[in-house]
């Protein structure tokens, strides 16, 4: 048995968590890191699809970045303002946890509508899951695909902010669901600059 | 749970959250599927061992299978499709790792149950629908999928390809996504067990090394599930969207140009690898953690080198992810990456090398008593060093040109996650069977099933190695159309009729195990004289298994006479002043 310092508990001895946290939250880290691989799947395989094409398009073409960077603020925006629900589900002021979580909604929403409104640019241009103006049809394959499986991400994300709404005004909620809650939508944040990062910007 | 609450039966049996009720469930399901497996096994043999006869009781059964009494090409190879598939996802993943899992992981970590119940409930009823939902697609239009268990692009992606990849593919991947969920499910609750519900003073150096087992599979299967999630999905596409993540251009099915291009099948096995090679660890790491702990139980010593076992598990997880290139040598990978997957393959030789060594150590001076579960890890340990030989010749980019996809393979992994699992499943069977249901199995019968399972197993595998040597390709339907291959007739004929026998000796297990569930014999807590933590509760444990105060873990899972003299041990429970049970 390893040696314990005075009064300090050996966390790994059994008993505790060894990491200073419940259950809840070390199974939400772990599926975190596992949904995150099905990203990395995903963009590894446009990686991949990417470097067998002939011709892939420069996305500053197809793509108006501007546009871009203003949705990855908005998200990140979000970000902050569930950091500060989290904050006040920890402080307890139990008000500014509603504020805040329905401002981190809107942002969701805004997000999905801007992103809404780039697909229907995007297909307008002619753009389909089979074929598209650029050049190598899989780019618009790949690119419905990733934006689409992360769009769904933000939007499972928004169910659980809206019935974590719910359920904290009805008094039902802990702040460690909060901080739950805040964890998966700061894991789809995360995923937003990787898919911003890989796909539109590289 | 106070005493009083009663749940009744259906919340008690049926719609269970108890890990050991679960467990059990996931046992009888990959039991079943098993055997649905070993039947497709024999309809594969029939073929190969007797490819010019006419069998007109099958086609009474499976009118589309055996039109005129002989079986139809497109039925085998989704037979050969549907038995790797069971066997790897639906047998050894249920019964091996999520039964068993489910089953020790609480009761030897020390805690009352998983760390959430519910959803171990929830992963169990998807496994089962993920079951159902894969033997449904036996009875769609085209019958069963065709690609494989590895369901290889392009054949699994163009509905047209082949009967079995129209509906039946479509069937086989949604099955798969229904049971990675399942997977994840179980895996989340396996590690957070694990890491959070350890009793006090059951530090990770005194997990038995079934849990250490557990937690690396589980952690891969978390880890290497996910991309194949990816591929599956972009397959889907493919199939169904028109996309060609996986699809070259120039493709022709049956005189008809597609419109596929720019994608390449290659990537497809780029991913599925990714998962497929840490999937086999996840399958064989249970398998030889079991062993780990049983072989002490009957040698009276503890195992040999617990710390390098533990490490070398770790090393193995790592090295896992990194080496799947190997199962590609031949698909026009450059050279150099095959030289780097050759050399991983290698450095990965070195702690499995470690671990198989120390089982063998773990035999020596000990006082051996050959029961039934002792005899299965002993078979485990065999078939594990003699898979591994040949597991050298299959990694090495050289040799692997001219054995791959032969029948050398299909001998190698037989041995290895056919036959290393199986054989710890059936030593985890017996093992804990009277802990599960208070009885224990008899001993008669379990040894005529053990001679009855592992000499033909080993004699099948064995000879298909030399088979492969002699380039006779896996998945072919009929082998006396070659004429290189006609030598090969007599081999086959003879490798089919062990497949009877070993397949026969099932019954025998079978007839044991429900024989033995009303008139076994009654057991007491610790039947074995083992250390681990369930052998201190009641046969069957209790729900909540240990009342209300978790018992305090005081030494390592391996006090098998503590002083080298005697038949000794002291359970992990025993305060550092007990003396030793004498048995």
């Amino acid at each position: 048995m390893t040696t314990v310092a005075d009064g300090a508990v050996d966390r790994w001895a059994g008993g505790v968590c060894p990491f200073e946290m419940g259950w809840r939250k070390l199974m939400m880290w772990i599926f975190i890191i596992t949904d995150g691989l099905l990203f990395a799947g995903l963009l590894a395989a446009s990686g991949y699809g990417r470097t067998m094409a002939s011709v892939w398009p420069e996305q500053s073409g197809v793509f108006s970045i501007p546009f871009i960077a203003a949705m990855t603020f908005v998200l990140i925006s979000s970000s902050a303002t569930m950091a500060s629900a989290v904050a006040a589900a920890h402080a307890g002021k139990t008000a500014d946890v509603t504020r805040f979580v329905g401002l981190t909604i809107v942002g969701g929403l805004v997000f999905l509508g801007m992103q809404a409104y780039e697909w229907t640019h995007i297909i307008g241009e002619g753009a389909t899951l089979t074929s598209n103006p650029w050049g190598d049809p899989l780019f618009g394959a790949y690119f419905f695909m990733i934006t689409g499986f992360h769009g769904s991400h933000v939007l499972t994300g928004l169910i659980v902010l809206v019935s974590l709404l719910v359920r904290w005004t009805k008094g039902l909620s802990t702040s460690e669901g909060v901080e739950l809650a805040g964890l998966y939508w700061h894991f789809v944040d995360l995923v937003w600059v990787f898919v911003f990062t890989c796909f539109y910007l590289i | 749970m106070s005493e009083a609450h009663d749940p009744g039966f259906i919340r008690r049996y049926i719609f269970s959250t108890d890990h050991k009720i679960i467990g059990i469930q996931y046992i009888l399901t990959g039991l079943v599927m098993g055997m649905v497996g070993g039947l497709l096994a024999v309809l594969i043999r029939i073929q190969l061992g007797w490819p010019t006869a006419q069998w007109e009781l099958l086609e009474r059964l499976m009118p589309r299978g055996y039109p005129s009494g002989f079986m139809a090409p497109e039925f085998y190879i989704s037979v050969v499709t549907m038995h790797g598939t069971i066997m790897v996802f639906f047998f050894i993943s249920y019964v091996l790792v999520s039964g068993f899992g489910n089953y020790l992981v609480p009761l030897q970590v020390g805690a009352k149950d998983m760390a959430y119940p519910l959803l171990n409930m929830l992963s169990y009823w998807f496994a089962l629908l993920s079951a159902v939902v894969m033997m449904a697609s036996f009875l769609v239009e085209g019958g069963a999928a065709a690609a494989g268990w590895t369901a290889y692009p392009p054949l699994s992606a163009i509905a047209s390809a082949v009967p079995g990849s129209g509906l039946g593919q479509s069937i086989w991947l949604v099955s798969m996504a229904i049971f990675i969920a399942s997977f994840t499910m179980s895996g989340l609750n396996v590690v957070a067990t694990i890491f959070t519900m350890r009793a006090p003073g059951m530090t990770m150096m005194r997990l038995p090394l079934t849990i250490w087992s557990y937690f690396i599979a589980a952690i891969l299967g978390l880890l290497a599930f996910p991309p194949l999630t990816a591929a599956a999905v972009l397959l889907l596409f493919d199939r169904h969207l028109g996309t060609s993540f996986f699809l070259p251009s120039g493709l022709v099915v049956a005189g008809q140009p597609l419109s596929f291009q720019g994608g390449s099948p290659l990537l497809w096995q780029h991913l599925f690898w990714f998962l497929g090679h840490p999937e086999v660890y996840v399958l064989i790491l249970p398998a030889l953690g079991i062993v780990g702990d049983v072989l002490p139980a009957f040698t009276r010593k503890p195992v040999f080198g617990y710390r390098l076992n533990v490490y070398s598990l770790i090393a193995v997880g790592v090295l896992s992810m990194v080496v799947w290139g190997h199962h590609m040598f031949v698909s026009g990978m450059s050279p150099f990456t095959g030289e780097y997957f050759t050399l991983a393959t290698m450095v990965i030789t070195i702690p499995m090398t470690v671990y198989g060594v120390n089982l063998v150590a773990s035999l020596f001076g000990g006082r051996m008593r050959l029961a039934t579960p002792m005899l299965f890890s002993l078979a485990a340990v065999a078939l594990f060093g003699s898979g591994g030989f040949g597991g050298l010749f299959l990694g090495n980019a050289t040799a692997d040109m001219q054995l791959h996809d032969t029948y050398f393979v299909v001998g190698h992994f037989h041995f290895m996650i056919g036959g290393v699992t199986l054989m710890g499943t059936f030593a985890a069977l017996y093992f804990w069977f009277p802990k599960m249901f208070g009885r224990s199995m008899h001993e008669g019968f379990g040894k005529l099933h053990f001679w009855g399972t592992f000499a033909p197993f080993f004699m099948v595998f064995f000879g298909q190695h030399f088979l492969g040597l002699q380039g006779m390709p896996r998945r072919y339907y009929a082998f006396n159309t070659y004429e290189y291959l006609e030598g090969t007739a007599g081999q086959n004929t003879m490798l089919s009729v062990l497949v009877m026998v070993l397949v026969a000796a099932q019954f025998v297990f079978m007839v044991n195990f429900l024989w033995s569930l009303f008139k076994g014999q009654p057991v007491e807590a610790n039947p074995w004289a083992a250390t681990t933590l369930e052998w201190t509760v009641a046969s069957p444990p209790p729900h909540g298994n240990f009342g209300d105060t978790l018992p305090a873990v005081h030494r390592w899972a391996y006090e098998y006479s503590p002083d080298g003299t005697g038949e000794d041990f002291a359970p992990q429970t025993a305060g550092p002043n007990d003396a030793p049970i004498t048995a």
